[in-house]
């Protein structure tokens, strides 16, 4: 009896050992730059903004009531936005479902010109010169995206650009899952 | 060519590995002569065939051969040599190889100075060794090629990372990992005395030397490493409990664990079982920290690229090596037995109350570092641990250790006195107590902490010299340089390093306590007081450096009236889509550091400046350095060298009879 528990002791570091391989393990799997967004699955926030192709449109979350659709917020001024910018264009042309513009602490003049020269993929674009919208929406940098059903909950939201990969794996499934 | 040339090695050395780790061992199990003589010759083979890998990749490098993706994502034309050379270790596959020939070269030592090892422990001893080499390289030529080809190449590389780019970078990875690596001898030793169950003071002996140089190694690396983030990333900082810092921290901590306790079963061949389990940590620790730094499980702001089917690979070799050990460990270490026995107050129970302190303190680094994954991995959220965690563990745990260091070198074996050890050390008790309470009143604050840490640091240099003066006060048996000549080197070294640490402590607890920062914004010709001093902000010059642009800020120091210097911080543009590196200006000095370093531009001419006064900080770094140095004097230990002698002899005695 005695012997034995002796033997457990020695057994010890090796139990230790495998406890921690076992969460290593796992840990391979989890990305720990991942940040869950407190939105996913809560309404999204309200906004009531003008527009930034007309002045003067008003432009309302409640507009898109009944559609599953992306709010992708840009800028002018952001340099990973660029990047992205032609694979939203392509998205757009497959007309999926609706993208809406988050135009983020911009000026009107600066974000035309983008537009213009880019190419429009949305079918609007609200102007959140102020950043309210975006900080209602957590948004900390631009480029952001979020998918949000038909009851105007979010269900999905990509932090930096929207690749066409995400698009394909994730994002159009996820669609396709929503609009069922 | 020359890539094929060093892929062809690593293959070769693969083969040789394999031969290594299996013959020798079981030649060593059944007594066969022939297979346990194959390790010495397949050690250094194997070096020799690492080497020349190594070298393929350098001349890539120096030839900048962008047809090599290795070479082509991490070096430029326009690179300094000096980088091309650190190129080596500046990306994954690099370090990886790094590893490998540093392992080696480990091997090729031992295969050479221990000539007076039974055939059976050298055999086990570096057949172990040669199983680790096995798996890293694999490891190599399976996920991480360094020699990979690029088709078609490119007609310039990606450039190295421009935080890479640093005199830091050039030292600091190699230091690491000899100290890493190293651990993998006494790691080595410690299989082979299971295997053969021959764990006993002569198995902690040769094991003694073996650790401290990787230990004097791992003090190094650790410190360049701390230097270099504090001039680099541009706020002063010297530690950051970052996971990768803390990924060296542990088996250091384990190392320092493991010394000690050697000393201990070679001395009163106590503690054996003990021993021979920090030998397995200390390593294990390392492979761990290879673990976490390679597989990108955690966040670090050592960002590394992160692969799973790396990761997979590394942690089934963790599983092999330290699961493996571990269960020979318990299968073996039972029939162990104990050493001798010695009382509740003695110089044993006090080594092993270090030891449990020691481990316990790494216990918690590991904890604090794996637990936010833990927590990831059970779906409890995502947290992150941070220096409040530490700094909260950490001091209470090291401040018993810290004053038993005091105490421990004076108490006898076996069974000491207290009221004996108490008369011997109240000259000590007494310096200390006036010190921590004298200094801050100096200083000007007082504060707990400062107190603490300034006893402390009296406290061990006090009583090492009390130590010091009972062997050499004069009186029968010679003079004081006699016999401070006559003193061993290992006992020298002992001292040398406690004194390192009480240098360290001075310098982490008067930096905390008294360090100003001052984040200003300065347009041309403002002021700002600083300490005693008072900096002149003058203006800003740009310029180009070998590959990179600059823009360098004039801030004149004065100390009352008169100019004391003129300090040049920088900010180094590499390319255009880099973010541009800080390079601090700092004016250092034994009682502190001036620091000066550039942030945003805000406005025309006015920048955010962030002004620092460092107290003592050098300290830090120097009392690292000094506790190398004790290592050092400890390998020069008389008794080394006499063995070392003694083997050649032997060797050169053999060589002569077979002549």
């Amino acid at each position: 009896m005695a012997a034995s528990k002796f033997r457990l002791t020695f057994l010890l570091p090796l139990l230790v050992f495998v406890a921690i391989s076992g969460f290593l393990l796992k840990g391979l799997w989890l990305d720990p730059r991942e940040i869950p967004s407190p939105l996913i699955n809560k309404p999204a926030p309200d906004f009531h903004l003008e527009s930034l192709e007309t002045p003067g449109k008003i432009v309302d979350r409640k507009d898109m009531l009944g559609k599953v659709w992306m709010l992708n917020a840009w800028a002018s001024w952001c340099v990973a936005c660029r990047e992205e910018h032609p694979v939203l264009v392509e998205f757009s042309r497959s007309a999926a479902i609706p993208i809406v513009g988050l135009n983020y602490k911009d000026t009107r003049m600066e974000g035309m010109r983008w537009l213009a020269q880019f190419g429009n993929p949305y079918v609007t674009s609200v102007f959140d010169e102020a950043g309210r919208v975006g900080i209602d929406y957590g948004v900390y940098a631009v480029p952001e995206t979020f998918l949000i059903d038909k009851q105007g909950v979010v269900r999905f939201k990509q932090i930096g650009p929207v690749t066409p990969e995400l698009l394909e794996k994730t994002i159009l499934p996820l669609i396709r899952r929503l609009d069922a | 060519m020359i890539p094929e040339i060093g892929n062809f090695a690593l293959m070769v050395a693969t083969a040789v590995a394999l031969t290594l780790g299996t013959l020798p061992i079981i030649g060593a199990q059944r007594g066969n002569l022939r297979w346990m003589a194959l390790a010495r010759p397949a050690a250094r083979m194997m070096f020799l065939l690492v080497v020349i890998a190594a070298s393929c990749l350098v001349a890539s490098f120096l030839n900048n051969d962008f047809s090599v993706v290795y070479v082509a994502t991490n070096s430029t034309r326009a690179l300094p040599v000096q980088y091309k050379l650190a190129a080596f270790w500046g990306g994954h596959e690099g370090s990886m190889l790094l590893w490998l020939l540093i392992l080696s070269f480990w091997m090729f030592t031992v295969s050479v100075f221990s000539t007076h090892l039974p055939r059976e422990m050298i055999a086990r001893i570096l057949g172990v060794m040669g199983l680790i080499a096995l798996g890293f390289l694999l490891f190599i030529l399976l996920t991480s090629n360094p020699f990979d080809r690029l088709m078609p190449a490119v007609a310039d590389g990606n450039d190295l990372n421009p935080l890479l780019q640093d005199p830091g970078m050039v030292a600091h990875p190699p230091m690491l990992y000899m100290g890493y690596v190293g651990f993998s001898v006494a790691f080595a030793f410690a299989i082979a005395a299971l295997l053969g169950g021959n764990l006993d003071a002569t198995w902690a002996r040769w094991s003694r030397p073996w650790t401290t140089v990787a230990w004097m190694f791992l003090t190094i690396g650790i410190c360049l490493g701390s230097a270099w983030a504090y001039y680099t990333l541009g706020w002063g900082g010297w530690w950051f409990w970052d996971p990768v810092e803390n990924a060296s921290f542990m088996p250091w901590l384990a190392g320092t664990a493991l010394m000690h306790s050697l000393a201990v079963t070679e001395k009163r061949s106590g503690f054996k079982v003990w021993t021979v389990l920090l030998a397995i940590f200390a390593f294990s620790l390392s492979l761990l920290g290879t673990f976490l730094v390679r597989s990108g499980v955690l966040t670090s702001v050592h960002a590394f690229a992160s692969d799973p089917r790396r990761g997979v690979f590394i942690l089934l070799f963790l599983g092999v090596v330290i699961g493996g050990s571990l269960a020979l460990f318990a299968w073996r270490a039972p029939k162990v037995g104990l050493g001798e026995r010695f009382e509740i107050v003695s110089r044993e129970s006090m080594l092993l109350t270090n030891n449990v302190l020691f481990l316990g303190a790494a216990a918690c680094v590991l904890l604090g570092t794996l637990y936010p994954l833990m927590l990831d991995a059970l779906g409890m959220g995502k947290i992150s641990v941070g220096p409040p965690y530490f700094d909260v563990v950490f001091v209470p745990l090291m401040a018993p250790a810290l004053f038993l260091m005091g105490i421990g070198p004076l108490a006898r074996w076996r069974k000491a006195n207290v009221p004996e050890i108490a008369a011997r050390l109240k000259w000590a008790i007494a310096v200390s107590v006036i010190c921590a309470v004298a200094v801050p009143l100096i200083e000007g604050k007082w504060s707990i902490m400062v107190a603490l840490g300034v006893l402390l640091a009296a406290w061990i240099v006090s009583s090492s010299m009390v130590n010091l003066w009972s062997r050499v006060r004069p009186g029968e048996g010679g003079q004081i340089g006699a016999k401070l000549a006559s003193l061993p080197r290992g006992y020298l070294g002992m001292l040398a390093a406690h004194v390192g640490v009480a240098v360290f402590i001075v310098g982490v607890t008067l930096v905390k306590g008294y360090e100003v920062e001052k984040d200003v914004r300065m347009d041309v010709g403002d002021t700002v007081a600083i300490g005693p001093y008072t900096a002149k902000f003058v203006g800003t010059s740009e310029g180009s450096g070998p590959n990179y642009l600059y823009l360098r800020g004039e801030f004149q120091i004065l100390r009352g009236e008169k100019l004391v210097r003129t300090m040049y911080p920088e900010k180094h543009q590499f390319s255009s889509k880099s973010e541009p590196m800080t390079d601090a200006a700092i004016a250092p000095g034994i009682t502190g550091d001036l620091y000066v370093s550039m942030g945003e531009s805000v406005g025309k001419t006015a920048w955010v400046v962030r002004v620092y006064y460092k107290p003592f900080v050098d300290w830090i770094w120097g009392g690292c350095m000094i506790m190398a140095f004790g290592g050092l004097l400890a390998l020069s230990d008389r008794r080394y060298r006499l063995a070392q002698r003694q083997s050649s002899a032997g060797i050169a005695a053999g060589a002569a009879s077979r002549a």
